[in-house]
């Protein structure tokens, strides 16, 4: 077998985007409001949730303090001080977030945010719901492991939402909605009792029909996924070890 | 934006791992192991109806180190054909990207879940020389596993010893094919061995790369393993992991116990121990045909080479080894002298 051919074929696998620690170190300014925009499409909510739980805060100030976190994100370019290989990029915005929430609060001000951070819409208000039906262990709460855990579990199902979402335009894109259907239905919203006949009975048709459009499905999530973690990740390694997180591979 | 449970989390998440077999001959069965870098699943191979072991990895692309190792494992594989190796079927990237390879399926057990079934010390050491016939066949051909240890050695049902897990092999020079060699990021080459591979008589000619990361087991890896020197890596290095192997078929213990703490062994196989995790190699056996002579000299009743034996040691040997025979010529006189006697009267 040739080295070609163990190439993945056609044009399946875009060519690795710039990760968005490279890309907001640029001088495009367009190039770097694009890479902010991924950062915090990616890391809204965990911040949002993470800043109402690990600081009690109610949800007016949270949501400040989230729009002024990535403001100041911008502001002081914190980012150009991340290094990869000290550090997860997520480890470094939750310390980020604790240190700016601690010194908004020494300084006792509370100033209102907005128009500074890129154009990512910010559904509060979803996040809101989300966090009253997150599961959180009160004997847990504020130990070091737990706040890692939380923040990491909060930036996976940000980071699986967002490949959903993918997901859900490249169905329409390719005139594949009851994929999508199927996909949902079996695999977010899915319980033990689900089952391909089922599904191929309440869609009417056939269960090969079902089984080929769940697996070009969880394909294509799998690809949109890892396209999603690649974008955060400056290195091949720390994409490797991101991966893994994400997709819990270390646990298993 | 969809709001996804923990439960559809965990769905996520397992749909992921699961490889899309689809334009392959293979029917996915079950996973069975995790690894580093990849996973591993029972397939059916649909065109020749048997079942296969298929090692996948996690992500796609067939570029990085982990797609380097995985494609350079399957061709160290292809290229070691040996009843004590497993052999691979099939290398091949899937439509989801992901590189894979198939081989043999082996419904056995590890070695160290086996041997608690094997009490008896020569049945354990009659395996221990089945494995070590796969590791100089593999040194032979110019290849060292360089992670030899319990977890990596199967046994079958039918008493068949198989080697596996080529993942940190490490290729020399006009031995292994050409292909196996290509894209190791860490190969030293040597000149081609003749025989067996002895660490004297292999000459260093260049270094591919070698960026000296640290990989093997602790416990069974070699010193000189540990401390990274990749380019001074030879067939002495795979000998310290054998010792650490043998001693803990003797002993039972994880590989860390040192032999005066645990179990009593014979002092002849303490020293095989011994010589062969010496942490300077050139105190160790030169080659893995040596090391294995030893132990067959130890099964056959015979002085080993590790070993200088006291006259009180060598005699207990030479009675163990012909007791029969020397309890026979016992009862014989015994019988002559009963005769004499009973004659005399």
């Amino acid at each position: 077998m040739r080295e070609e051919d163990l190439q993945p074929g056609g044009n399946r696998f875009p060519p690795t985007r710039r990760s968005v620690i490279e890309a907001v170190r640029s001088i495009d300014a367009e190039e770097r409001e694009r890479a902010l925009e991924a950062l915090c499409a990616a890391y809204w909510k965990p911040v949002y949730k993470y800043v109402r739980w690990r600081w009690n805060r109610p949800a007016s100030d949270a949501q400040d303090l989230t729009q002024g976190f990535f403001a100041e994100l911008l502001e002081r370019e914190l980012l150009e001080k991340f290094d990869s290989s000290k550090s997860r990029l997520r480890t470094y915005l939750r310390l980020c977030v604790d240190s700016f929430v601690m010194n908004e609060v020494k300084a006792g001000k509370r100033q209102k945010r907005g128009g500074t951070i890129p154009h990512v819409a910010l559904d509060f208000a979803a996040a809101e719901e989300e966090l009253g039906a997150t599961a959180i262990d009160p004997a847990k709460i504020a130990s070091p492991e737990s706040l890692e855990e939380f923040f990491e579990k909060e930036w996976i199902r940000s980071l699986f939402a967002l490949a959903v979402e993918d997901l859900r335009n490249l169905c329409e894109q390719r005139e594949r909605t009851r994929t999508f259907r199927l996909f949902e239905a079996y695999d977010l919203e899915g319980n033990e009792k689900s089952s391909y006949e089922q599904l191929s009975r309440d869609y009417g048709i056939s269960v090969t029909d079902v089984t080929n459009a769940l697996a070009w499905a969880r394909r294509e999530f799998r690809k949109l996924a890892l396209d999603r973690v690649r974008e955060l990740c400056g290195s091949e390694e720390e994409f490797h070890r991101e991966t893994r997180a994400a997709f819990g591979w270390d646990s298993k | 934006m969809k709001f996804l449970s923990d439960s559809a989390l965990e769905r996520l998440r397992d749909a992921a791992e699961v490889p899309d077999l689809s334009g392959t001959r293979y029917r996915l069965l079950e996973r069975i192991a995790r690894g580093g870098m990849g996973v591993v699943f029972i397939a059916e191979d649909e065109n020749l109806q048997r079942r296969v072991a298929l090692k996948v990895l996690d992500v796609p692309g067939a570029n990085g180190d982990f797609a380097n190792r995985l494609i350079r494992e399957a061709r160290v594989l292809a290229a070691l054909e040996h009843p004590g190796i497993v052999p691979v079927h099939d290398v091949g990237t899937l439509v989801d990207g992901r590189i894979f390879y198939t081989m043999k399926f082996v419904e056995g057990r590890r070695l160290d879940k086996h041997i608690e079934s094997v009490t008896s010390a020569p049945d354990r050491l009659r395996i221990f020389l089945r494995i070590c016939d796969a590791v100089a066949f593999a040194h032979a051909r110019g290849v060292l596993h360089r992670d030899l240890k319990p977890a990596n050695i199967m046994v079958g049902p039918f008493g068949e010893v198989l080697v596996m897990d080529w993942g940190l092999a490490k290729i020399l020079r006009g031995d292994a094919s050409d292909g196996a060699r290509a894209g190791d990021p860490e190969a030293t080459v040597f000149e081609k061995p003749t025989q067996s591979v002895s660490a004297s008589d292999t000459t260093e000619s260049s270094v591919v790369t070698g960026h000296g990361t640290v990989m093997g087991t602790p416990g069974y890896m070699s010193p000189e393993q540990a401390r990274g020197d990749v380019e001074l890596l030879d067939a002495r290095s795979d000998i310290y992991s054998l010792g650490a192997l043998l001693r803990f078929l003797l002993t039972g213990q994880p590989e860390t116990a040192s032999l005066s703490n645990g179990p009593r062994i014979d002092k002849s196989l303490a020293a095989i121990c011994e010589k062969s995790t010496a942490a300077s190699p050139a105190e160790r056996y030169p080659n893995v045909l040596e090391m294995a002579l030893d132990v067959s000299r130890y099964l056959d009743g015979l002085a080993v080479g590790a070993h200088r034996e006291s006259i009180f040691e060598k005699t207990g040997r030479i009675y163990r080894r012909y007791r029969f025979f020397i309890l026979l010529i016992a009862a014989y006189l015994a019988m002559r002298v009963l005769i004499l006697l009973f004659m005399h009267r």
